[in-house]
């Protein structure tokens, strides 16, 4: 199956390596195999993939991932920008 | 209720007051039949009638299943053993294939087949029909007959992910734990926090989990982390949170293989089939808005030399319309199959070209009959609605990350208002 690509360079996925202790937990959290365990340490290795769904850094007992999470979804967007709100998707069937 | 009780009584029907208990009768000989000697009348009666209707037909002097027609009860009768778990004011799920006593009360055994009411269901959803309606209650169910040992699995009370996930577990005894996520599925949940660690900690506490269980397990799917800290759920309820897959199909592997997932059950994808089954949803999910300013359109289209005319509301406002079904199909179903053999990277930009595509096709087959301004009103309106539509796709889809939806919003918008405001000047002004 041909593999989708999205625009990658605003993605706000941070590595402090220095606190990162190599649990890999943040690997099995991330739908899109962004991260990667090698030599103790992880390493971004496909940052073009984040969707910044904020799993790795929520599930981050070490505080050594950040991510501007949120939701990839245009609708969500507005009503942010609307309502001066966080973005939210209170669609109902789609999302 | 004294007065009802008393009748109860007199009939020798139990009230249902007495849930635990009154499983125990419903389960024995697989439906009211005592195991007590017949001699013992109070007793016969007692076990005969678990249901609370028995009350009311005494009320009124009839003789169901207590008394004389007590033989027709004691047939295997699975109808009555399901009035037997009747509540006031509650009903029962078709999907309840028993009650289990508990040590916190009894827990809804579910079936791990899914019946003909829960595929209807699940096409309503595929629409978008009744969705805000379709869940089920939070709290502990049973897959088959689980004890303390049995592993717990956390879920959504989204009825569609419940279904999903219940059909994969046939012949296995495991604990399901459904958290209150407002009837949307894990993943949205998740995002939104409503499929979190707070619920997760308040939902283990007020089912008693710690109770239920002697080992200090969940199973969360993985797609629920991103409102979950595995961490402050250990710290917080003991409770250490084990991340499964993200299809609930591979969950059987998974739990055959030590909680195991491979590389490939921990991605998620977006196959021409994911994305066809979402195409409906954003059809059906047009706001009011757009209706009102369809209709506005319609209207407007009926304004020429004349002043108003039905002629022209039915052509010139007929045609528009066509100019929008064509942009929404363009921009909500074509692209949304097409997405990943579309070139570039944003979903407006894609969607613009599929629109322009479009659009030509429509002129080679009515661009003689159109005319130059009527054209080009069409040449610039389906790329701008189709662009539009396919942008919203970004919701639907699952990888598009925020901070790149916002980008390519920030970038389309004026292109597609624009077009489409010079598309609407163009078609008013070959009214004249």
């Amino acid at each position: 199956m041909r593999e989708h690509a999205y625009l990658n360079d605003t993605v706000s996925l941070e590595l402090a390596e220095e606190k990162c202790t190599g649990c890999g937990l943040c690997t099995l959290v991330c739908p899109h195999a962004v991260l990667r365990v090698e030599d103790g340490k992880a390493r971004i290795d496909a940052r073009e993939r984040c969707m910044e769904c904020g799993a790795c850094a929520k599930n981050c007992a070490f505080d050594a991932l950040k991510v501007e999470a949120g939701v990839g979804c245009a609708s969500a967007i507005i009503y942010g920008w609307l309502t001066g709100k966080e973005a939210s998707c209170d669609c109902g069937g789609g999302c | 209720m004294p007065e009802t009780q008393s009748a109860g009584q007199a009939c020798g029907c139990s009230p249902a007051n007495d849930p635990p208990a009154e499983n125990q009768r419903a389960r024995q000989g697989g439906s009211c039949c005592p195991t007590a000697a017949a001699g013992d009348e109070g007793q016969l009666n007692d076990a005969c009638c678990p249901t609370n209707p028995g009350a009311d037909h005494a009320d009124r002097g009839e003789e169901t299943c207590c008394g004389p027609a007590a033989d027709r009860c004691c047939q295997p009768d699975e109808a009555a053993r399901r009035r037997g778990w009747e509540r006031p004011g509650h009903r029962l799920w078709h999907f309840v294939s028993d009650l289990l006593p508990t040590t916190v009360g009894d827990v809804p055994q579910v079936r791990t087949e899914l019946a003909a009411a829960d595929h209807a269901g699940r096409l309503l959803m595929r629409w978008g029909i009744g969705r805000d309606r379709y869940r089920i209650a939070p709290g502990l169910y049973a897959i088959g007959r689980p004890d303390a040992h049995s592993e717990v699995l956390v879920s959504a009370n989204y009825k569609l992910s419940f279904d999903m996930l219940r059909r994969e577990l046939a012949g296995r005894n495991l604990w399901l734990l459904v958290l209150e996520t407002y009837g949307v599925n894990v993943w949205c949940a998740a995002g939104k926090g409503t499929f979190g660690t707070e619920e997760i900690i308040s939902r283990v506490r007020t089912v008693g989990l710690e109770q239920v269980v002697k080992h200090r397990r969940l199973i969360v799917p993985q797609l629920g982390a991103p409102g979950v800290a595995a961490h402050e759920v250990k710290r917080d309820c003991g409770f250490r949170v084990i991340y499964g897959p993200v299809r609930a199909t591979d969950l059987p592997g998974f739990l055959d293989n030590d909680f195991q997932a491979s590389a490939e059950m921990r991605r998620v994808r977006f196959s021409t089939f994911d994305r066809l089954v979402l195409t409906p949803v954003e059809l059906t999910g047009l706001g009011k808005s757009t209706l009102y300013a369809l209709l506005a359109v319609l209207l407007l289209g009926g304004i020429g030399p004349s002043i108003f005319s039905f002629d022209g509301l039915l052509h010139r406002g007929g045609g528009a319309l066509l100019v929008f079904l064509a942009g929404l199909f363009s921009g909500a179903v074509v692209t949304p199959l097409l997405l990943p053999w579309l070139p570039w990277r944003a979903f407006a930009a894609k969607g613009a070209l599929v629109g322009a595509v479009t659009a030509l096709l429509m002129l080679l087959v009515w661009g003689p009959a159109l005319g130059g301004a009527n054209g080009l009103a069409l040449l610039l309106a389906v790329p701008a609605v189709s662009s539009w539509y396919a942008m919203n796709f970004t919701g639907s889809s699952t990888y598009t990350s925020p901070s790149g939806v916002e980008k390519e919003m920030r970038r389309a918008i004026p292109f597609q208002a624009a077009a489409l405001l010079i598309a609407a000047g163009c078609w008013l002004w070959a009214a004249f």
